[in-house]
């Protein structure tokens, strides 16, 4: 039986008014459901038809999807490359001891958090093609791994922040008391370590930049997996709600693998005796906070 | 310099994104409080649909959302939620409702967090008292778990107001929709950018500081 602190161990009254309330939210949901369900089939949307081709052939799959899907992790794929030593860069230059470091990176990364990856994609996709002789039709592409990497390099910036501010401070003071230089304190001691705590938001960023693809898709020309809904609902005879569903589940397949991995991963970390036991978690809102010690809570914004 | 701002409607851009962003906030903020009390509920039933409900919400991209509202809900199943013919009404809108559908998804996220904060033995002398679950939630938690949430909701909050760029996908006419429209029409890239990036960074920072401060003020010391 399920106890928790907000309520009582349940006695035969409160069952009972509990499978009360379970049967009158049973029927609000199926109700919801059953409107669902006319609305879809007045239009002909369930019919097996317009279905059928994700079952009974390999070509939506051939066609668009794989494509789609395929483009969608390049995009992601070659963001979190580029972000991720970008990020680590300006991280590291926040916490500089030097001012003339410290201001222009801070700038940077608060700069770039502010202002929607929409905006940056846009931008990137107008320059591209005003400044740069890059083909049209990879130019999208440039433009979405823009967008992506410029805001991701500045969330990744302060998870990496986070993730060294994490360490006691007794590890600076022992790399310094056995005479390393602040560059070898960086190398050896604080980012091996931090890197353990980092992982797990890390992690779930990766599912910020895999969501935020299908940006390109519905606003630049990037042949994307959502890019793939139009084509392929023109082709299969107007199946919109079928080619949603699928697409849906493909991305919910990806990001839910990678979440449950994150929280694996930082399950696994915060047992492991190698690291200080201090994780920079995915905060409930997507954005960050120190799980264990020093309570330090950043904040960060979720990905659309 | 700023001779071609002359033809757009700038300023009433950028007051459809803070339309959008106050709507579904508040669309957002009264869903995403009912399943926080779904999900720490003593029903079964309701627990289990709200951690789904998190789960898949947060895994599909708003994008994805935004475009069902468009393509699925008003083009295939003629869902106009009142707005007659007026497309432009219709889609500020569904838009609406995706980014509330969407957001409250992380609001319950960072409520439940909340109602994590509020020590345990608060609920137990409440029940102590004879409470039920409801007065407990509604009396005792939910008030203590709101002021110590000031800080992620306001993440929340920021993100929103980014994430209403989305609706330009559907043709709402907020800032998104309009920079594309003038950086196609105009040669002025790069003050273009500028002035965009500028409306949004005044948005988000004031947004950012006042809550800030109000999180500070109304935290519960512990």
């Amino acid at each position: 039986m399920t106890t928790s602190v907000l309520f009582d161990a349940q006695g035969p009254r409160a069952k009972r008014r509990n499978v009360l309330y379970t049967v009158i939210f049973l029927a609000a949901l199926a109700a919801v459901l059953w409107w669902v369900y006319t609305a879809l089939d007045e239009k002909h949307q369930l019919d097996w038809v317009k279905w059928e081709p994700f079952f009974t052939s390999s070509q939506p799959w051939e066609t668009y999807l794989w494509p789609g899907l395929q483009n969608t992790l390049k995009a992601a794929f070659f963001a979190l490359l580029i972000a991720l030593p970008l990020g680590a860069l300006f991280g590291i230059g926040r916490l500089s001891e030097h001012r003339s470091v410290r201001t222009p990176s801070g700038i940077v990364v608060e700069f770039f958090r502010a202002i929607p990856v929409l905006i940056l994609m846009i931008t990137a996709n107008a320059a591209y093609s005003e400044f740069t002789d890059i083909a049209s039709d990879v130019r999208p592409l440039y433009a979405v791994v823009t967008g992506l990497v410029l805001y991701n390099a500045s969330v990744l910036a302060e998870i990496v922040r986070a993730g060294i501010l994490s360490l006691p401070q007794g590890q600076t003071d022992a790399a310094k008391a056995i005479g390393m230089r602040k560059g070898q304190t960086m190398r050896y001691v604080l980012l091996p370590q931090s890197v353990t705590a980092m992982l797990p938001a890390i992690v779930s960023q990766i599912v910020v930049i895999v969501k935020d693809t299908a940006l390109g898709g519905a606003v630049l020309t990037f042949p994307e997996l959502l890019a793939s809904v139009r084509p392929m609902s023109a082709n299969y005879g107007a199946n919109t709600i079928a080619c949603f569903t699928v697409i849906a589940l493909i991305f919910i397949a990806v990001n839910f693998a990678l979440t449950s991995f994150a929280s694996w991963l930082e399950k696994r970390l915060r047992r492991a005796k190698k690291s200080t036991g201090t994780v920079v978690g995915a905060g409930p809102d997507g954005g960050l906070k120190t799980i264990g010690t020093p309570p330090l809570v950043i904040e960060d914004g979720h990905g659309s | 310099m700023f001779d071609f701002l002359e033809g757009y409607d700038l300023l009433g851009a950028f007051w459809v994104t803070v339309k959008l962003t106050v709507y579904s906030a508040l669309g957002s903020l009264i869903w995403g409080t009912l399943l926080a009390g779904m999900r720490v509920g003593p029903v079964p039933l309701m627990r289990g649909f709200g951690t789904a409900y998190v789960n898949i919400v947060r895994n599909i991209p708003l994008t994805v959302i935004i475009v069902f509202a468009s393509l699925g809900l008003f083009q295939t199943l003629q869902v106009t939620l009142g707005g007659g013919d007026n497309f432009e009404v219709i889609n500020f809108r569904l838009a609406v409702l995706a980014l509330a559908l969407y957001t409250a998804a992380f609001v319950c996220e960072a409520l439940r967090s909340g109602i994590n904060t509020v020590p345990a033995g608060q609920a137990e002398a409440a029940r102590a008292l004879g409470l039920s679950f409801t007065q407990v939630l509604r009396l005792i938690i939910l008030p203590q778990a709101f002021r110590s949430v000031v800080n992620p909701l306001a993440n929340v909050l920021i993100a929103l107001t980014k994430n209403t760029t989305v609706a330009a996908a559907i043709g709402v006419v907020e800032a998104a929709y309009l920079m594309k429209d003038m950086i196609e029409a105009e040669a002025q890239l790069i003050l273009i950018s500028a002035i965009f990036a500028f409306g949004f960074i005044c948005l988000t920072l004031p947004t950012g500081l006042l809550l800030g401060w109000l999180s500070k003020k109304v935290a519960v010391k512990r």
